[in-house]
């Protein structure tokens, strides 16, 4: 006898939410607050950074000192677990093409790890006039009055500079940068490349108004997760207010298998698999809200078949799944001998970016469509593993301390100084740029594979174009000359052999625009209040309805556009219309 | 809440208020703190920062022993010469740096071929120069033979193979040294430590030319 069985609740929310990142947890947030009962279901465990972080460990506190696990892809602090690979739910490629695809099973998900860059989209990115990207059915006017409000909830610093793509927010002050970072900046602004404070949500003074969230004391671990919620993640911000509501219901180690829909093809509620006691499980919602990310939305869009949405519920379009877009990425790093045995001081500042250069030349006619901006770092910052390596790839470049050129490499106690010598002399700097959706990237179910919980799993083809790969090339002579501005040595250039060292599709993971947003349900899954054309009571609210992403960071459009749909969701049931 | 308030809220400087008690506290919603009190080592305070599958992953690999004695001892005398004892700080084995390798080969197994077989490269080298592995050399011999493959643009081209163990050698110890607490104090890293950031202090803006913390 088989204990399987479906588990069937009869209680009806009047919404169900599936996920609890960013998006999921802002449309939590506001339906909670606004009296609605609100279930919201998380595949991972509950995550609360003031309990749960690794904030101020020392890195002999890892046995591994920091670095990496199968678990914990971006070191053993990072308050993200998860990663590329998750045991039992794999992913395919199809034609030969990569996609390394991020999936963070937690509350909160992927705003566990992230550089808390919080970028507007500006006027360009939602209505392009370069020929080659689609404009999206609203304006950076319909979505500003939301940004203004995350700014004033979440926070968010930076400096008001009135540039014409890069819309300004509401900003709290931003954090000096660190003596790496001037002289970034000073070898930026000479090769022309504008560069400007970091803008990014830690609270570098305390939020007006908000009782439950410290001001940043400047450790600079915001990756670890803030135990005095100091920077934003989903669950901190978003999910743990809502949960004080009393209004919001959260089930947490809960897979979702598909969206369940009625005769009239309206959305009824889902499925799920408990993780705990592996039993399915079936809820009920007047209105169902997909925030589960691009990939995992699409995938329960498609998994989603039924006789009124043979092809994938919210589909009839056929374009779930494609114009999936990851940002382009491409670094480069060195180090600066005049900043050989420098003084030592606490330089840890924030978790963010101190200064960045948002794209600089505007619609210039180059060789690739719009832009990217650049990211940059570097400090005194706490060792951890790895963080010493390659001392013979420095040390014969320069005099040692009586003047005379030392032999690369070495040991014992000349050595042990040059470690001293050369400590926080490195600096780094990457460019995330604008990647053209295409229908041909695209995410879709693999008709052979299944995960642990047999769902069907998603299978991607992606190919990166001429555009991508020049604008890469692009990055490459920008950091160059940047750096010999700078008067650093660099590390070896990027050249064709790398694509201009032009990061695999996904490995950004500002991966969106699987349920794009649209006027024409032909052309389109979701209007442009993220509501599925061909289901009114669904919507979708993470980056998946992206049309086509600026070279700005997907987290804050992803907030404001939840807020946006939200809100809508209010309006429409104060007139009964879903 | 401020700035003085969050410290207090950490617990720092000031009695805790209690608010990291409190948020969050949904009954039952506390899977994974709780979750992780379980398996922890009875004689070692549950880490709310670990998942239960980690905790018991780390306490695997910290039981394993991939080195011989005669490999552990020759790797201790080895990281002592990279890193030795000086007027500042000790040496790497005052350091547990052999401890951190024994712990990464079996966290990362990349590197078991490599050191095994590095460090029998080296003894055969030795036992044909000098008649008795590197552990057994003198001290002038093992620094002779070292300098044989520290110097990669100078040494010989028969030695590359040592070359590259030495350089992986060289990168793990000083991770090991640099990450420990002699290390860090060593190094002069002063961070980690709650603070107002103002920017960069004004005589190393002077000592860089620099007019003032925005550059």
């Amino acid at each position: 006898m088989s204990d399987l069985q479906i588990k069937k609740s009869s209680t009806v929310y009047d919404a169900v939410i599936v996920g609890s990142g960013a998006g999921g947890g802002m449309a939590g947030y506001v339906l909670a607050h606004a009296g609605l009962k609100v279930l919201m279901l998380e595949a991972g465990p509950f995550f609360d950074p003031a309990k749960n972080s690794s904030q101020l460990k020392f890195p002999w506190e890892s046995p591994r000192r920091g670095a990496s696990t199968d678990t914990r892809n971006f070191g053993d602090f990072d308050a993200a677990f998860g990663g590329w690979q998750l045991e039992g739910e794999p992913y395919t490629t199809k034609n030969g093409t990569d996609f390394q695809w991020f999936r963070s099973r937690m509350l909160g998900g992927r705003t566990n790890h992230w550089g808390r860059i919080s970028l507007r989209m500006g006027p360009q990115d939602f209505k392009p006039t370069d020929g080659l990207t689609e404009p999206w059915p609203i304006t950076y006017d319909d979505v500003k009055p939301f940004y203004d409000k995350v700014d004033r909830m979440i926070g968010v610093f930076g400096t008001v500079e009135g540039l014409e793509n890069e819309p300004d927010g509401i900003f709290l002050p931003p954090p000096a940068p660190r003596l790496n970072e001037l002289y970034i900046k000073k070898g930026a602004i000479k090769a022309g490349v504008t560069t400007i404070s970091g803008r990014g949500s830690v609270l570098t003074e305390a939020l007006p108004n908000n009782k439950d969230r410290g001001a940043c004391f400047f450790c600079g671990q915001c990756g670890r997760s803030c135990k005095i919620y100091g920077d934003f993640s989903s669950s901190s911000c978003l999910v743990i207010p809502a949960l004080k509501t009393g209004n919001l219901t959260l089930i947490t180690n809960a897979m979702v298998r598909e969206v369940l829909t009625d005769d009239e093809g309206l959305a009824t509620g889902v499925s799920y698999i408990n993780k705990d006691d592996m039993q399915e499980y079936q809820v009920k919602g007047k209105i169902v809200i997909l925030g589960a990310s691009a990939g995992e939305s699409a995938r329960l869009l498609l998994n989603s078949k039924s006789t009124k949405h043979p092809g994938g519920l919210a589909n009839s379009s056929g374009v779930v799944g494609k114009y999936l877009h990851d940002s382009t990425g491409s670094g480069a790093g060195g180090w600066l001998p005049q900043l050989m045995d420098r003084k030592r001081y606490n330089e840890d500042g924030v978790g963010s970016v101190h200064i960045y250069s948002p794209w600089w030349l505007g619609k210039k006619k180059l060789d690739f469509p719009r832009g990217y901006h650049i990211e940059y770092g570097g400090g005194l910052h706490m060792p951890g593993y790895g963080s010493t390596d390659g001392i013979e790839t420095m040390n014969g470049r320069v005099p040692g301390r009586d003047g005379k050129m030392k032999e690369a490499g070495g040991f014992g106690a000349g050595l042990k100084d040059d470690y001293r010598r050369f400590y926080g002399v490195s600096f780094g700097m990457a460019g995330r740029g604008t990647a053209i959706a295409r229908e041909d990237n695209y995410c879709e179910i693999d008709p052979d594979v299944v995960d642990k919980f047999g769902i069907p799993v998603l299978r991607f083809h992606y190919k990166w174009a001429a555009e991508e790969i020049k604008q890469a090339k692009h990055m490459q002579d920008t950091f160059q000359e940047i750096m010999h501005n700078m008067g650093a040595i660099a590390d070896a250039p990027q050249g064709p052999e790398t694509n201009y060292g032009l990061q695999a599709p996904g490995v950004i993971i500002h991966e969106v625009g699987t349920v794009r947003m649209g006027d024409d349900p032909k052309k389109s899954a979701l209007n442009k209040f993220c509501q599925a054309h061909d289901c009114n009571n669904l919507f979708v609210v993470d980056a998946g309805p992206f049309v086509q992403q600026g070279d700005k960071n997907a987290t804050w459009t992803i907030l404001a556009l939840s807020m946006r749909t939200a809100e809508y969701i209010l309006a429409q049931r104060k007139k009964l219309n879903v | 809440m401020n700035r003085r308030e969050s410290l207090k809220t950490l617990g720092i400087g000031a009695v805790a208020t209690g608010l990291l008690a409190e948020v969050g506290c949904k009954p039952g919603a506390q899977k994974l703190a709780e979750d992780n009190t379980a398996p922890a080592a009875k004689d070692a305070p549950a880490d709310p920062s670990r998942l239960p599958n980690e905790v018991a992953r780390d306490k695997k690999l910290a039981a394993n022993k991939f080195f011989n004695d005669h490999e552990m001892a020759t790797i201790t005398v080895l990281v002592d010469i990279i890193i030795p004892k000086d007027e500042k700080s000790g040496s790497a084995s005052d350091a547990k740096v052999p401890e951190f390798i024994e712990f990464i080969v079996n966290d990362m197994p990349d590197n078991q071929t490599p050191l095994r077989g590095g460090l029998r490269w080296l003894d055969l080298q030795c036992l044909n120069r000098y008649n008795a592995t590197f552990r057994e050399a003198t001290s002038a011999q093992q620094i002779e033979m070292v300098t044989m493959i520290a110097y990669p643009k100078k040494a010989k081209p028969e030695m590359a193979q040592g070359v590259n163990f030495f350089s992986r050698l060289r990168d793990l110890t000083a991770t090991g040294f640099f990450t420990s607490e002699i290390g860090v104090k060593d190094i002069g890293f002063v961070g980690n430590s709650p603070n107002k950031w103002t920017g960069v202090p004004a005589d190393v803006l002077k000592a860089h030319g620099f007019a003032t913390i925005w550059g």
